[in-house]
C-alpha cells in the first residue's frame, strides 16, 4: 500500500476527530473517578441511556439530537444527584467504597442495559440529522460532518469544564474536595454537597455524550460495555483529575485507533488503545498530567 | 448438601408436572431454541413468526398425523452456552417429538453433539457450513448456500464481476471479525484463486468499531476493482455510510453484507445503497418464481408490524416456513415420526415450498445454490414503501432469476 | 475441621453426588448442574482475590477463556486429551493472574480492576486474530466416541469433573481461608498501608493470591470446549462470566467459602430456570437487581445473614 500523503493526512484527522468524541465520553470519568474517587463504573450505561433518549425525542420530533441532549442535560444532573446519594449513604458513609462501590455501579450498569432492551428491543436505532450525510472536502482531505459537529461541541464541552473547575468557586471546590477534604471543611464547605453537584456534573456529560454516539454510530443497548475500557484508559492515562490530561489521552487514543486500522489492519485497533493502558499502569501509573 | 435440596425439590415438581399430562391424543410438539435477545433476536423473532404461522396453517388443515402441532421453544439468547440445556430440557424433560435448531452457526454448533447422539433429524436455519466439521448424515440446510456453503455463498458476485469488460485483476475482501464473515471470505479467496485475481487488500475489522472511514481509505489507497465486503448490520451500516464518505471507487463493491436484507437497514440506509452489489433471499421482482409467497408474506408483515419486527420479512421468514414446509411433508409421506426413515426420505426427494422446489444434498445443504446476487438502485428517499414492490433490484445470479445486467464502476452509478 | 480432613470429606461427596447423578436418567438435569458448578467454581475462585484480599477482577471472563483456549489449541496442536489440558490451562490461566498481578497490584486496587478489564480485551482481540483456534470462525471441539470411565454419555463425564473441581476448588479456597495466608489476605483487605507496615508481605501474598484465583478461574474453563464443541471467542469471553463471578460471592457472603458456594448454588439455579420459563433478558436484570440490593442492604450476603442470626441465638 502506497503510504501517500493524503492518506496519512486523513488518519490524522479521523484519528483527532474520534478522540474529541472520546473526551466527551470520558471526561465525566475524569471527574467521577479522578477527582471524587468514586468508581462510576455505570458511566458508559448513562452515555447509551443519553443516545437512547435522543434517540426517542429524534424520531418523534425531528430535533437535533445533540440540541436535544444539551437541553435535557439537566435531567440527567437530577439523576446523578440522586444516585450519588445512594452511593454515599450506603457506601461511602461506611467506608466500604472500593469492593462494594464498584459491585453496585457494575449492578446498575447491567440493569440499566437490560431495561433498556426490554423495553427498545436489541435493535439498533440511529438518528437523522441534517448534517450527518455530508463530509466536507478540503482538497484531499476529508471532514465528515458526522464526526466533526460532535468534536466541535465536545471540544468546547470539555474546556468548558476546564475552566469552570479553574476559574469558580464551585469548581475550585471540586478540584479541592480531591485534594483535601478536611481543609475544605475547615473553610466551611460541605464536602458532601460539592461531591454531590460535581458527580451530578458528570452524569449530565455522559448523556450528551449519548448524543454524540448515536450520531456517529447506530446504537444498540449492549454497546456500553465496549467503552469501559476505553474510558478508564483515557482517564488513566491522561493522569487522574486533569481535564487536559484527559483531552490529550483521547486524542492519543483516538489516533492510535485511527493509524492502527489505517495501516495495520483494524482488528488489532482495541488491543492497541488497551495495550497503551496496560503499559501505562505497568510504567507511569500517574499518566500523563497525574498529580 | 444445598445442591441435592435443590435438585430433589426440582425433579419433584417436574415429576408431578409430567405426571398431570393427559395420554390422550397428544399435540405434536416441535421443540428449538431461538434467538429472542441478543445481537440476533431480529432475525431470531421474524424466524418464530413464521413458524408460528405455520403452525397454526398446519392445524388448520387437521394437523400432523392427526396431531395438533406445538411449538415448544426457549429463548437461547444467541448465546451458545444456553443450547446444550436448552435441548437436553426440550428432549428429555418436555419430551417434544422432533427439534429444529436457532438462527446461525453459534446456536447450530453446540446442538449437534446432542442431535448425533440421539440419531435425530437436524433441520437447521441459517448456519454457513455448521456440517463440515460433524459430516452428520442427518443434518439439514434450509439457507440456500449450495453443497459447498462458503464458496457457493460467494460465487454470485465473482461470477457476475467477471463478467466485466475488461475483466477485473484486483481485488479486496474485507470483513467483521466474527464467525459468519470470516467463513465468507475464505469461500472468497476460492474463487479469487480460481480465477486468477491479484489480491491487494485483505483485512478485517473488530465488530464493534466506531469510525469505518480509515478501514475504507486504507482500502481505497490499493485501488482495486472489486472490493468484496462480508458483514454483519452494525458493521454493514458502518461500511456503507463511511464507502460514501470517503467516496469509495471500485468497479464493484458489495457482497456478503448481512443487514440489507432488512426493513431497517433498508430505510436508514436508502439512497446509500445505490450500486451496491450485495445477496437477498427474495426480492420482490421475483415474485413470479415463488407463487403463494405473496400471501404468506402479506400474513407475517401484519404480525411483525405489531410485534415490532422487520416489516419486511424478505430474509429469513420465507425460509423459516420453508424449513416447516419440508418437514411436514417429509413427515406426511413417511407417515411417522422414526428418525431414520425421515432422514433417509428428505436426502431423496425434492420438496414443494414457499421458496421453490427445494433438494438437498449429501451433506444436508442444498443440493443447488439459490442465494440471489443483486445490484440496488434508483433508491430516492429512506423509507420502505419503494422496496416492497419491484424497481430497486435488479437480479444479476444465477441465470434462471436474472432481471439485468450489472451496471459498473459501482461509484458512477449510485443513483 | 482440619483442612485434609474437609479435604477428603469434600472429594468424598463429590464422588457420591457423581456416582449417584448416575441414576438420573434425564441429560437436562447435567446440562444445568454443568452450568451451576461452573458458576460454583468460578465464584470461589474470585472471591478468593475479591473478598479475602479485597481486589475486585472484572476479567473472570478472561481467564475462563484461557482455560478454554488452552484446550483448544492443544487439542489442535497435539491431540492431547483432557486429563493434560486440564491441568494445562489451569497453569497457564495461573500465570496470566500472575503476570496481570505483577503488572498492576503495586497500585491501588481500582486500577488492578481497570486492568483486568483490559487485559480481558486485549486477550479478546488476540484470540480473534489467532487462527490457529479458529479466530473469529470458532473452533469445533468433538466430543469423543467413547465415554472413558464407562459412563453413558459424555455430559456424565464433563459433569463429574465438574463436581470434582468444585470440590477441589473449595477445598483451596478453605485451606488459603485458614491459614496463615489467609490472615495475611485479610490484612491486607481490611487496610493494607497497616499490614504493610506491620511486616506482612503484602506483594508476594497479593500476587499468590491473584494466581491462585487465575488458575481456578481458568480451570474452571478447561472442559467448556468439550461441553459446547463449538467454542468462540465473543461467548468464551462474555461479560456474564464476569458479573456472575461478582454477584455470586456477592450474595452469598465474601468471608468464607460458603458464600460463593451459596450464591453460585442459588443464582446458578435461578438463572437456569428463568431461561427455561420466563426465557429473555429478564435473567440479566434478575442479577443486576440482586448484585444491587444485596450489595445496598445486605453487604455480607447471606453468609452475613446467617451469622448475624447465629450471634443472635447466642445472646
Amino acid at each position: 500500500m502506497e503510504i501517500s500523503t493524503a492518506l496519512l493526512f486523513n488518519a490524522i484527522i479521523a484519528g483527532l476527530l474520534l478522540g474529541g468524541f472520546y473526551a466527551a465520553v470520558s471526561v465525566g470519568i475524569s471527574i467521577s473517578f479522578g477527582m471524587l474517587d468514586v468508581v462510576n463504573i455505570a458511566h458508559p450505561g448513562f452515555v447509551i441511556l443519553g443516545s437512547y433518549i435522543a434517540y426517542i425525542v429524534n424520531s418523534r420530533y425531528g430535533f437535533d439530537p445533540i440540541l436535544v441532549a444539551v437541553a435535557l442535560s439537566p435531567l440527567f444532573f437530577l439523576l446523578g444527584m440522586a444516585l450519588y446519594r445512594v452511593y454515599y449513604l450506603c457506601f461511602e458513609q461506611r467506608g466500604q467504597e472500593s469492593l462494594r462501590g464498584l459491585a453496585f455501579f457494575f449492578g446498575i450498569l447491567f440493569i440499566t442495559e437490560v431495561v433498556l432492551i426490554l423495553v427498545f428491543g436489541v435493535d439498533y436505532r440511529t438518528v437523522k440529522s441534517v448534517y450527518a450525510e455530508t463530509t466536507l472536502r478540503l482538497g484531499v482531505l476529508d471532514f465528515p460532518l458526522r464526526l466533526v459537529v460532535p468534536f466541535l461541541v465536545s471540544v468546547v464541552m470539555v474546556v468548558g469544564i476546564q475552566l469552570f473547575l479553574t476559574h469558580t468557586f464551585f469548581g475550585r471546590a471540586v478540584l479541592a474536595v480531591a485534594q483535601d477534604q478536611l481543609a475544605l471543611r475547615l473553610m466551611g464547605v460541605n464536602p458532601v454537597r460539592v461531591k454531590q453537584l460535581a458527580f451530578a456534573l458528570s452524569i449530565s456529560t455522559a448523556g450528551i455524550a449519548g448524543a454524540f454516539l448515536i450520531v456517529i454510530q447506530p446504537v444498540e443497548p449492549s454497546i456500553g460495555r465496549e467503552y469501559i475500557g476505553l474510558v478508564f484508559a483515557v482517564c488513566v492515562l491522561g493522569g487522574m483529575g486533569s481535564i487536559w490530561g484527559t483531552l490529550l489521552a483521547a486524542f492519543v487514543l483516538g489516533l492510535a485507533e485511527s493509524f492502527t486500522s489505517t495501516f495495520f489492519g483494524p482488528s488489532w485497533a482495541p488491543a492497541v488503545s488497551f495495550g497503551l493502558l496496560l503499559l501505562t499502569l505497568a510504567f507511569r501509573p500517574s499518566g500523563l498530567f497525574g498529580r | 448438601m444445598k445442591i441435592i435440596g435443590t435438585v430433589v425439590k426440582w425433579l419433584g415438581a417436574v415429576l408431578l408436572a409430567a405426571a398431570g399430562v393427559a395420554t390422550a391424543q397428544q399435540p405434536l410438539k416441535i421443540g428449538f431454541g431461538m434467538s429472542l435477545t441478543g445481537p440476533l433476536a431480529g432475525n431470531g423473532k421474524a424466524a418464530l413468526i413464521s413458524m408460528q404461522i405455520w403452525a397454526e396453517d398446519v392445524n388448520a388443515r387437521g394437523g400432523l398425523l392427526g396431531r395438533k402441532v406445538e411449538l415448544v421453544y426457549y429463548d437461547d439468547q444467541t448465546n451458545p452456552a444456553t443450547v446444550p440445556g436448552i435441548y437436553t430440557k426440550l428432549l428429555d424433560v418436555d419430551k417434544v417429538d422432533l427439534v429444529v435448531s436457532g438462527y446461525g452457526t453459534n446456536v447450530i454448533a453446540p446442538a449437534m453433539p446432542l442431535m448425533m447422539q440421539r440419531k435425530l433429524v437436524f433441520m437447521s436455519l441459517f448456519g454457513l457450513n455448521v456440517n463440515g466439521k460433524f459430516k452428520y448424515d442427518r443434518y439439514f440446510q434450509i439457507m440456500p448456500a449450495g453443497p459447498d456453503p462458503a464458496v457457493d455463498w460467494t460465487r454470485g458476485f465473482f461470477e457476475t464481476a467477471m463478467t466485466l469488460n475488461p475483466k477485473p485483476r484486483t481485488v479486496a475482501l474485507v470483513g467483521a471479525d466474527a464467525e459468519y464473515p470470516h467463513l465468507a471470505l475464505e469461500g472468497a479467496r476460492a474463487h479469487v484463486k480460481r480465477l486468477g485475481l491479484k489480491v491487494v487488500y485483505d483485512k478485517t475489522y473488530p465488530p464493534k468499531t466506531v469510525d469505518y472511514s480509515p478501514i475504507v481509505r486504507a482500502i481505497q489507497a490499493t485501488n482495486p476493482d472489486l472490493v468484496y465486503l462480508a458483514s454483519y448490520p452494525p458493521d454493514s451500516a458502518g461500511m456503507v455510510r463511511a464507502a460514501n464518505e470517503v467516496g469509495l471507487k471500485a468497479r464493484m463493491f458489495g457482497g456478503g453484507l448481512v443487514g440489507t436484507q432488512f426493513a431497517a437497514l433498508k430505510t436508514q440506509l436508502g439512497p446509500l445503497l445505490n450500486g451496491m452489489i450485495n445477496y437477498e433471499a427474495y426480492v420482490p421482482e421475483v415474485n413470479s418464481k415463488f407463487p403463494s409467497l405473496d400471501q404468506f408474506l402479506a400474513k407475517y408483515q401484519g404480525r411483525a408490524i405489531k410485534e415490532g419486527v422487520d416489516p419486511l420479512g424478505f430474509y429469513l421468514p420465507p425460509y423459516a416456513y420453508a424449513m416447516m414446509q419440508v418437514l411436514e411433508q417429509a413427515i406426511k409421506a413417511v407417515g411417522s415420526l422414526d428418525q431414520g426413515k425421515l432422514s433417509s426420505y428428505m436426502h431423496t426427494f425434492e420438496f414443494d415450498t414457499f421458496v421453490g422446489k427445494v433438494r438437498f444434498a449429501k451433506n444436508g445443504e442444498w443440493a443447488i445454490p439459490r442465494m440471489l446476487t443483486v445490484q440496488y438502485h434508483g433508491i430516492r428517499a429512506n423509507e420502505l414503501e419503494p422496496w416492497m414492490k419491484p424497481g430497486h433490484v435488479t437480479v444479476l445470479y444465477p441465470n434462471e432469476y436474472k432481471t439485468g445486467s450489472v451496471k459498473a464502476p459501482y461509484h458512477e452509478n449510485k443513483k | 475441621m482440619s483442612n485434609r480432613l474437609f479435604a477428603v470429606v469434600a472429594f468424598a461427596i463429590a464422588l457420591a453426588i457423581a456416582a449417584a447423578s448416575q441414576l438420573i436418567a434425564n441429560e437436562y438435569f447435567f446440562s444445568a448442574a454443568y452450568t451451576v458448578l461452573l458458576y460454583v467454581i468460578l465464584a470461589t475462585a474470585w472471591n478468593i482475590l475479591g473478598g479475602y484480599t479485597g481486589y475486585v477482577n472484572f476479567g473472570s471472563a478472561a481467564f475462563f477463556a484461557i482455560g478454554a483456549y488452552t484446550t483448544v489449541a492443544l487439542f489442535y496442536a497435539f491431540k492431547l486429551p483432557l486429563l493434560v489440558t486440564v491441568p494445562a490451562g489451569t497453569a497457564v490461566a495461573g500465570l496470566a493472574g500472575l503476570g496481570l498481578g505483577y503488572l498492576t497490584l503495586r497500585l491501588r486496587g481500582v486500577f488492578f480492576a481497570i486492568a483486568s478489564l483490559a487485559m480481558a480485551v486485549v486477550l479478546f482481540t488476540f484470540v480473534v486474530n489467532w487462527d490457529f483456534v479458529g479466530g473469529a470462525r470458532g473452533a469445533y471441539v468433538i466430543q469423543p466416541s467413547e465415554v472413558p470411565f464407562g459412563l453413558p454419555r459424555y455430559i456424565h463425564l464433563l459433569f463429574s469433573i465438574k463436581v470434582l473441581m468444585a470440590a477441589g476448588a473449595l477445598v483451596v479456597a478453605r485451606a488459603i481461608e485458614t491459614s496463615t495466608v489467609g490472615r495475611g489476605l485479610a490484612a491486607i483487605r481490611d487496610d493494607e498501608l497497616a499490614a504493610e507496615s506491620a511486616g506482612v508481605p503484602t506483594l508476594k501474598l497479593k500476587l499468590f493470591s491473584a494466581a491462585v484465583s487465575g488458575a481456578l478461574m481458568g480451570m474452571a474453563g478447561t472442559t467448556f470446549p468439550y461441553y459446547l464443541s463449538y467454542i468462540e471467542p465473543s461467548s468464551a469471553f462474555s461479560l456474564s462470566y464476569s458479573v456472575n463471578s461478582i454477584a455470586m460471592p456477592l450474595i452469598g457472603g465474601m468471608m468464607s467459602w460458603m458464600g460463593p458456594l451459596i450464591g453460585a448454588v442459588l443464582l446458578g439455579t435461578v438463572q437456569q430456570l428463568v431461561q427455561v420459563t420466563i426465557s429473555s433478558a429478564w435473567n440479566l436484570l434478575i442479577v443486576g437487581v440482586l448484585l444491587v440490593v444485596f450489595v445496598t442492604l445486605a453487604p455480607n450476603g447471606i453468609m452475613g445473614w446467617v451469622d448475624a442470626w447465629r450471634q443472635r441465638k447466642n445472646q
